[in-house]
């Protein structure tokens, strides 16, 4: 098929119905819950509600929300990737909720962040005082997520100008046409921007790992991690298009994207395997494959095989092309990918045989309320803006 | 009679007293209390003391200044004239015999020869060993030749003071006069060792009563030293000792931390270093009686390794650091796991992913099968 | 059909494209400078051997540095069981059957801190002139990154306060006042009342300070004096990590003593080395930039010509417009 000549231009639209159904309210009482515990937190400091240690001073907060958030939300940048400068055209469709659910990855992120920092408030010094910038790989990222966070919303604005271009009020309208003009025109820096800065930040992610140097297990320390984690992101980003893609088409009654799901995830097979083979060869060539026969070695094995059992799946063309395998797929990238993740930020790193730390129960409740909040707003993004393709290039093509 | 204070009982004369056994069982079980023995001890030795039971004492003086001698004296429980003439009987002692010359030596032979085997030996002072031992002679005789001979028929040897423990001040550098302690002369022989400048006679008296009563010695350490009195050192005890944890130390006689009691530690004070029992056991009954309660730093007197070798304001090193407890250790456990939280984070997640797997197979449902 | 176009593409994008993921994350070939020791640095030396373990420091410490008693959640004071909010300084006990050693830790005052690499505003950071690592609260958000970086798990976050600190050993750079170091007795030293608490307390100079190096000849005099005393008669810190300016002496091995074993490669050496060879003069981060944009502006192009229909763009509904 000529990707040139099948696509069309999907015409995205809001979702109809009620925002406030009951799955909606639940989705608030969980996030109001966490804010609840929130406001705990900003009164009486991060050691009334979390089990961090001075031995373990990041915990579910940063290695879930923050590194393994914004992998979730690469999803944009996975699939903009493949549109834009492989220059896959067919799987545009996916772009815009791809972006929205980065947007929301992203942005939580940023306000996990704000949550974790222990003196938040100085938080605005970061971009500020740029004289006193530092060769802290964690200062690439700050900057970097800022900076990505307008990139998205600039990527995603088109959904708003359309919908104020249907405005009844004329100088609204024309102001959300000229917009529109604008980002279309600026479209490829800002697109260019949007890959390039979560490669950068992506893979800053691993290099900060590198920082805790011997306490950090070496079957994680490579110098490849930052390599790794552009890897991990990707195979992240492909797993939550997937599985967003099924479930958003299932619960609002859009057509699915089948096939073209089918060939995105051929392509997260094998990055899933491409990471794989990267990884032992990497631990074989350091001569580090001594260290498999260890509690953290089996830790290792278990994280590699949750890669190829996703790429199993992918293996055959029959599950490629089922929606359910293809959901299933994503589940597993997911699994992979935030195991990998997880695994780098807390379970290979090591302050000491006698710190210990499980989030504590107020903890996962902000954790739990970060995520509600993304799924609401996701309902209300989807159900106010043109975000979810009404059309398929199926569909097109068929009628 | 007896119990009441020692002035009282001077006036009334040595010739008017008389054994009284409920008061003298009272007198005998304050002394055992103050040397660490059970009561049942004090309750045989009165038993034996009233049946005119007394151990003999030969005491010797060599190269000493008596202080031990003298701090005996200054003992108020038993008082010196309960000691010599109800306690022990005090056959020969150069310092308070009545019998001078050829009749004092007489004295100790005939001591020796009615109690052989028996009789208690207690030394006083350092012997010299230099040039035949001529630096030390009573009676004509040196004190080698005189230690010698009356140690031969005795039942127990007791060294008192550092001199005849191990040298003392005679011993010091360059000793000139080859001075060592008694246990250097009678090799083979037990000679228990209550060192201290001077000692602290209830260490004495304790080992006296002991054998007087139960005929043995009692528990000795690797340098013979009664257990007792040696077996701990002064700054386990020490009354000081909360300003040495708290890290409160006087940094110049007379300073703040001087006049406020603090720990004398950084003035060169030995007793982390030195076994005896000093801060347990004042001297002769007065509160504080004792180097450091006066506000001195401890000179390690009952220790050969420290007395008259490491200057007096010098510090030393911790013999046995204080119990672990009170440290941390280099690795303190923190942080927990609540099962709380585990259950809450196994059960969102798992539910996250069994639930996303099951409705898998939901999202195909309405999609045409694919036709390969 | 997967045209030519779209293979030559894939391969330029493979050699050039995705040049910003690799320059982005290999690993730079070029290993940055080490560190040096500062001119003037100032340091410790601790001698366990010396050390008698009556904690003097510890409690001097909290005093010149005003930190609150230790207490713990119920209110009771306690003893602080490892250095923490409240704690700058600690004595800690080594204890293994008949092994017994008292261990002081503080801040080593590395010579490459990897708490000052991590911190993103330079709020840990060295002193160029005494090597001593200094905290800037005006320039710390909380994040402690320095605490996942530090390999002595030194830099403490104050986790039980709504408005917290950093808190670490600064060598007592407080108390100098601008007192000048003056030379006396082989060490470089303040006036009394100027220089490091602990030091100043000790009352068996089982911690000293002075320059580094004199400290190092100290230590290594200690050594030769009586060889074999010493575990491995060496110094701690004189080359781990790329060396401290907090050195340590002890006679039962380093690692019982939680001080860990480093080579002589600074800590943040691999990041470090990375993120410069990466971000120096931003230089690889624009080139990537150029060579995105040029892709994707050669890719709009490439398919206006061929159909008409812009497919790789940038949101993508203007065809719902044309």
């Amino acid at each position: 098929m000529n990707a040139h000549v099948s696509v069309h231009e999907p015409i995205h639209t809001p979702v109809p119905g009620p925002l406030f159904t009951r799955q909606f309210r639940w989705l608030l009482l969980v996030a109001g819950v966490g804010v609840a515990v929130t406001i705990w937190r900003f009164l009486f400091g991060l050691g009334a509600v979390t089990n961090l240690s001075n031995g373990y001073p990041w915990g579910i907060w940063i290695a879930f929300d923050v590194v393994v958030g914004t992998a979730l939300g690469c999803g944009g940048y996975a699939v903009a990737l493949l549109v834009f400068i492989l220059n896959k055209g067919e799987y545009h469709p996916l772009v815009r909720p791809a972006v929205l659910t980065s947007l929301l990855g992203y942005g939580l992120a940023v306000l996990a962040v704000t949550v974790d920092l222990g003196r938040y408030w100085d938080l605005w010094k970061v971009p500020i005082f740029f004289w006193q910038w530092s060769h802290s790989p964690q200062l690439e990222v700050a900057l970097c997520v800022m900076l990505y966070n307008f990139v998205l919303l600039a990527e995603l604005s088109p959904a708003l100008w359309e919908k104020l271009e249907k405005s009844p009020r004329p100088r609204v309208a024309a102001f959300a046409s000229k917009a529109m003009r604008f980002i279309h025109k600026g479209g490829v820096w800002i697109i260019a921007l949007g890959i390039l800065l979560p490669t950068m930040h992506q893979s800053s992610l691993g290099t900060m790992m590198l920082l805790a140097g011997p306490r950090l297990h070496a079957l994680w320390f490579t110098p490849w991690l930052p390599f790794l984690f552009i890897l991990s992101c990707l195979i992240l980003g492909y797993g939550i298009v997937v599985c967003e893609a099924s479930f958003a088409a299932k619960a609002f009654g859009r057509p699915r994207e089948t096939e073209m799901l089918g060939r995105l995830a051929n392509v997260a097979k094998w990055v899933a395997l491409f990471f794989v083979a990267f990884r032992i060869g990497d631990v074989a060539l350091s001569g580090e494959l001594g260290l498999l026969a260890s509690p953290l070695g089996a830790v290792f094995l278990a994280e590699l095989a949750m890669h190829l059992a996703a790429a199993a799946v992918l293996m055959s063309a029959t599950r490629r092309a089922d929606p359910a395998w293809q959901v299933r797929a994503g589940i597993l990238l997911i699994l992979a990918g935030t195991g990998f993740r997880l695994n780098t930020y807390l379970v290979a790193f090591n302050p000491g045989e006698h710190y210990r730390y499980f989030p504590a129960v107020p903890e996962l409740l902000i954790t739990l309320g970060f995520v509600a909040a993304e799924l609401a707003i996701y309902l209300w993004a989807v159900k106010t803006f043109p975000i979810l393709g009404g059309r398929t290039a199926a569909a097109t093509r068929r009628s | 009679m007896l119990s009441e204070t020692p002035s009282t009982r001077a006036s009334l004369g040595l010739l008017d007293r008389e054994l009284r056994r409920r008061d003298f069982l009272k007198f005998c079980t304050l002394a055992a209390a103050a040397v660490g023995l059970p009561l049942s001890v004090a309750e045989q030795f009165a038993e034996a003391a009233v049946l005119g039971k007394k151990p003999s004492v030969i005491w010797l003086h060599f190269q000493e200044c008596t202080g031990c001698t003298e701090s005996l004296l200054r003992t108020t429980a038993p008082a010196l004239d309960e000691l010599i003439l109800d306690l022990i009987s005090l056959d020969y002692h150069e310092t308070l015999l009545v019998p001078s010359g050829k009749l004092a030596e007489e004295c100790r032979h005939a001591a020796m020869e009615a109690n052989a085997g028996k009789y208690v030996l207690i030394v006083e002072g350092a012997i010299p060993t230099k040039d035949g031992g001529i630096y030390c002679k009573i009676g004509g005789q040196t004190a080698i030749e005189m230690l010698n001979e009356t140690a031969e028929k005795a039942g127990a040897i007791i060294a008192i003071g550092s001199c005849a423990s191990w040298g003392g001040i005679p011993s010091a550098d360059p000793n000139p006069t080859g001075a060592v302690g008694a246990h250097e002369i009678l090799k083979g022989k037990t000679v228990v060792s209550i060192p201290g400048c001077p000692a602290n006679p209830y260490n004495l008296l304790g080992t006296v009563l002991q054998y007087a009563t139960l005929g043995t010695l009692p528990a000795l350490d690797e340098l013979n030293r009664p257990k007792f009195a040696y077996g701990q050192t002064i700054h386990e005890h020490c009354p000081r000792r909360a300003h040495f944890d708290a890290g409160r130390f006087a940094l110049e006689y007379g300073d703040a931390g001087h006049r406020e009691g603090w720990c004398l530690y950084r003035l060169g004070c030995k007793g982390p270093a030195t076994h005896a029992n000093c801060s347990v056991n004042h001297f002769n009954e007065v509160v504080g009686a004792w180097p450091i309660g006066l506000g001195h730093p401890c000179f390690g007197c009952t220790e050969q390794k420290l007395a008259f070798r490491v200057p007096l304001h010098d510090t030393v090193p911790i013999d046995r650091p204080t119990p672990p407890d009170t440290y941390p250790p280099i690795h303190a456990e923190q942080g927990g796991v609540s099962p709380i939280a585990t259950g809450i984070a196994g059960l969102v997640g798992g539910a996250v992913v069994a639930g996303a797997w099951m409705a898998a197979k939901k999202v195909g449902d309405d999609e045409p099968k694919p036709q390969n | 059909m997967a045209t030519t176009t779209d293979r030559r593409t894939l391969l330029k994008v493979l050699a050039a494209g995705s040049a910003a993921a690799v320059t982005c994350s290999s690993p730079a070939a070029a290993a940055r400078e080490k560190p040096a020791v500062p001119p003037e640095a100032l340091g410790m030396l601790y001698d366990t051997t010396a050390c008698i373990g009556c904690k003097a420091c510890v409690v001097s410490c909290r005093e010149a540095n005003h930190l609150e008693p230790d207490t713990g959640a119920e209110g009771l004071w306690q003893m602080p069981e490892d250095l923490n909010g409240r704690t700058k300084n600690i004595i800690k006990l080594y204890h293994e059957g008949d092994r017994v050693s008292f261990m002081k830790s503080q801040c080593m005052h590395c010579v490459d801190p990897a708490c000052a690499s991590a911190c993103m505003l330079h709020a840990f950071h060295k002193n160029p002139v005494n090597g001593v690592v200094e905290w800037d609260p005006f320039y710390c958000v909380g994040c402690r990154y320095c605490q996942m970086a530090c390999p002595f798990n030194i830099p403490k976050f104050e986790f039980d306060k709504a408005i917290p600190k950093m808190v670490k050993c600064e060598l007592c750079r407080h108390r100098v006042e601008g007192a000048a170091l003056t030379k006396k007795d082989g060490f470089t030293r303040y006036p009394k009342g100027h220089g490091p608490a602990c030091c100043e307390v000790c009352p068996r100079q089982a911690v000293i300070y002075g320059k580094r190096d004199e400290l190092l000849l100290e230590a290594k005099r200690r050594i030769a004096e009586e060889p074999g005393k010493y575990f491995e008669d060496r110094v701690y810190g004189e080359f781990e990590g790329g060396g401290t300016q907090v050195l340590y002496l002890s006679h039962v091995p380093f690692e019982k003593l939680g001080l860990p074993k480093l080579g002589t490669e600074g800590v943040p050496q691999t990041a470090y080395t990375i993120q410069e060879g990466l971000y120096k003069g931003f230089i690889a981060p624009v080139a990537a930039y150029a060579v995105l944009a040029g892709v994707m502006l050669r890719n709009r192009r490439a398919n206006q010509r061929g159909e008409g229909a812009p497919a790789a763009d940038d949101s993508g509904n203007q065809g719902g417009r044309q």
